[in-house]
């Protein structure tokens, strides 16, 4: 009965949708403001059975039902009950669900935080969201029915999940990176919104804006999840591979790190208009661009589940009705509102401007370089692969070319500011960082690591640039006391978000730069010298789990006559599947980690062991949540409280801008 | 001219000069560093340009691994049971590199056409082959059922 319910319960949802994507914008068009009301209510009716429905696969799964046929692929009697939940969204219809279940949990935030707008434009971003869910209901219920039934060959046992999968970074990962994903639908919806309407001003920006930034910090959150778990996870203690799946959750989050910035430019100045919309339209384009490469079985990957075509032309139509119509909306609406250029060359509209050009070409290259395999492929021209040389050889630079201006960003003036002011605040801070970039690696390494430097030199200019901010807000050496109320969490955000860029920079070069690895054969007693640390191989033995038997081998770390850890890295076999997987061992601290992996019984009692240093990793993952946790402190800030219609028309009218 | 017009004049040669060192810098990134895949078919009928790195795809013969005992070198031959290409490999392999088992690799080819791999990547479970692989076994598979299950 369970599944039938669940089942029904997403078709139900989907009538709800319909309805939403209809009759709203049908009331916009009319002005009826009967239909325009519907929209939150319709809108709550999708979020109540798509979460029916959602519950209802969580209980076949709990309850062991395997004549679902999604439980009996995927998960196990054996499996501890936090993995039977998370394998919900541990292959393709349960994730699905979970994107669906996440789509109406943003639009129900929609209606419930936006008292303050116009309803004809609730009624409008909510009807777009409408169409989305519409979209997204229509392919699960077509060609990914996550409650289709095994009868009447029930199976005995279920499949089991994917020992990869098996794992806490998977019960948050998905979840924190659909969050973002999906969360980019909201200002797409606004922006085409905002298209219909006509209506493109300073206060439509400051609608948007929060939900941008929210969706760009569980996306940022999301990713940085993602690669901890590779790290750890896959065995190799590397932290980012270019993999194809990977870069498809990078380009929205590229594209969205434009459109953060560029919306802050089209609320406080009005300018950028056009453009920002164009980036909503981008941004959540490529999130489903993402969800296509990774669920149409196109890609080589962990994340892609085994997938037929026919899905995959699904997304593909639905990619081009969305990408075409709003295109074609933009190019009808956009030219009548284009702002005028009313700044100069030195201002923080145009340093916010080189933010933009440098994340679009980002995005642009990484998605060269992730379809260029695909194309050749499907106009037979050869099978190629891309590899991190060639990401690397371009990205990287981008990235070093966009920190000089991240700094002085935030102390720059709207408008018109002047170069000899810039420098005048500059000038101190960025000659102590030079020295300190000089002095640094010689203070800590033996040799002179030029790439090292400049991470010092970049990284440390962003941060002297936020304190700098920090320090003039604060008003310090004014001698009127502290201005403590000039910290807004709008400022607080964007500094510790602009901190975490800089963590991330220092973590990935210092751990290119200086990581060391070794792989061997060890056997009991075996010792080995690795980053000034003695490893030596005590005891191998073996244990069985839950669901798996496992071989251990205990390594006695020490440093001089300093006991520093006892690391057991384990090789694990899963009694469902017979898969075999490496549980990495690792010991972690600020400024190192020490990775220990198991590769294969060589000859009797010796392992290949791969045994790593990896300097500073960890500040990529404090960068990363620092980045994220910003992008969700920004929402707290006062004037987004503030939202009344009156207001914001005030706003606008008095900066000229309105409409 | 006025102000904003030189600005933005400006604006438009600094965009478009940038632009295209970016995307001619890029094109050239793409050039070098594409890796062409192959099948052992193709490999053993001299396809592959001398000195090239290159992927290769394929099932692991059964009966073809070699260990060498006291290091961690690894031989053996990958086969599309067409035609077959040795690798040798030194390093830890994946956990579901096995005989029988569909593998990617990629090297260059030495004088005496063993593939000198750089890396050995396996599928990442037991139903799921890359799709390389499964491209290049397509109508050679020597068993009656298909390849695999998806």
């Amino acid at each position: 009965m369970i599944p039938e319910i669940g089942h029904l319960a997403l078709i139900i949802a989907f009538v709800f949708a319909m309805g939403l994507a209809v009759i709203p914008m049908w009331g916009a068009v009319r002005g009826n403001s009967a239909a325009l009301n519907l929209a939150p209510t319709l809108a709550m009716g999708v979020l109540l059975f798509v979460g029916i429905a959602f519950a209802m696969l969580a209980v076949s799964f709990l309850k062991d039902d395997f004549s679902v046929a999604v439980v009996a692929a995927n998960s196990n009697s054996l499996l501890p009950a936090i993995f039977k939940f998370s394998a919900l969204w541990g292959n393709h219809e349960g994730s699905l669900l979970l994107w669906v279940l996440i789509l109406s949990g943003w639009m129900a935030a929609v209606s419930w935080f936006s008292h303050g707008l116009p309803s004809v434009m609730v009624a409008r971003v909510l009807s777009v969201m409408g169409m989305i869910a519409v979209g997204f209901l229509a392919f699960s219920l077509l060609t990914s029915n996550p409650f289709e039934r095994l009868l009447p060959n029930i199976p005995l046992d279920g499949n089991d999940l994917n020992p990869l999968l098996q794992d806490p970074g998977l019960i948050i990962h998905p979840p924190l990176l659909y969050m973002g994903y999906v969360g980019l639908s909201v200002p797409f919806a606004f922006a085409i919104a905002a298209l219909l309407g006509g209506r493109l001003d300073a206060s439509w920006a400051r609608w948007s804006r929060p939900w941008t930034n929210v969706a760009w910090g569980f996306l940022s959150l999301g990713i940085m999840l993602g690669s901890w778990w590779a790290y750890y996870e896959l065995g190799w203690g590397g932290w980012w591979f270019w993999d194809p799946v990977e870069n498809a959750s990078f380009m929205p989050w590229l594209m969205g790190t434009a459109l953060v910035h560029s919306l802050a430019v089209t609320e406080k100045r009005g300018v950028f208009r056009a453009w920002t919309v164009l980036l909503a339209i981008f941004a959540f384009s490529l999130s489903l661009l993402g969800t296509f490469l990774v669920r149409s079985g196109v890609l080589t990957s962990v994340h892609a589940f085994a997938s037929d075509p026919e899905r995959g032309l699904f997304i593909l139509i639905f990619l081009a009705l969305v990408i075409g119509g709003s295109l074609l909306l933009y190019a009808l609406r956009a030219p009548t509102v284009a702002s005028r250029i009313n700044y100069t060359a030195v201002s923080r509209e145009s340093l916010l401007m080189v933010n933009n050009l440098v994340f679009t070409v980002s995005t642009i290259i990484v998605l060269l370089g992730t379809l260029f395999p695909l194309v050749m492929d499907a106009f037979s021209l050869g099978k190629y692969s891309v590899g991190p040389p060639y990401f690397n050889a371009v990205f990287v630079p981008l990235m070093a070319l966009v920190m000089p201006f991240m700094a002085v960003g935030p102390l720059s003036r709207w408008r018109e500011d002047s170069a000899a002011r810039w420098l005048h605040e500059l000038l101190v801070p960025g000659a102590v960082v030079v020295v300190f970039a000089l002095a640094l690696p010689l203070l800590f390494g033996a040799r002179f690591n030029v790439w090292i430097a400049l991470a010092v030199l970049l990284s440390g200019w962003v941060a002297i640039g936020v304190l700098k901010d920090l320090w003039r807000r604060l008003g310090v050496g004014s001698g009127y006391g502290l201005r403590w109320q000039t910290l807004t969490p709008s400022f607080l955000g964007m500094a510790t978000a602009h901190l975490g860029f800089a963590s991330v920079v220092m973590g990935a070069v210092v751990v290119t730069q200086l990581n060391e690895e070794r792989d061997l054969l060890m056997k009991v007693g075996d010792v080995e010298f690795l980053g000034g640390y003695r490893f030596e191989l005590t005891a191998l033995s073996r244990q069985a789990g839950p669901n798996y038997m496992a071989d251990q081998a205990v390594f006695e770390i020490t440093q001089g006559d300093k006991a520093i850890a006892t690391l057991v890295p384990e090789k694990r076999r899963y009694f469902a599947s017979g898969q075999m997987m490496t549980e990495a061992a690792i010991d972690g601290s600020v400024w190192r980690d020490l990775y220990i992996a198991l590769g294969e019984p060589v000859e009797e009692g010796a392992w290949a062991v791969r045994l790593q240093f990896k300097p500073m990793v960890r500040w990529l993952w404090l960068g990363g949540a620092l980045i994220g946790l910003g992008a969700l402190l920004t929402v707290a800030d006062r004037r987004y409280r503030r939202q009344s219609t009156s207001q914001s028309a005030a706003i606008a009218e008095a900066t000229g801008l309105a409409g | 001219m006025k102000a904003h017009r030189r600005n933005r004049l400006g604006l438009i040669l600094f965009i478009s000069l940038g632009l295209s060192v970016t995307i001619g810098l890029t094109l050239y990134a793409l050039s070098q560093n594409i890796n062409m895949f192959f099948t052992p078919s193709q490999v053993a009928g001299g396809e592959v340009p001398k000195g090239q790195h290159f992927r290769i795809g394929g099932m692991v013969k059964d009966g073809s691994i070699a260990r060498e005992d006291d290091s961690l070198s690894v031989n053996f031959v990958t086969t599309d049971f067409i035609s077959e290409v040795p690798i040798h490999y030194v390093g830890i392999l994946p956990d579901l590199f096995a005989e029988g088992e569909g593998i990617v690799a990629e090297g260059r080819l030495d004088e005496q056409g063993v593939l000198i791999a750089t890396q050995v990547l396996a599928k990442h479970d037991e139903n799921y082959m890359p799709p390389e692989v499964a491209a290049a076994l397509e109508g050679n598979t020597p068993r009656s059922a298909a390849p695999y299950q998806p």
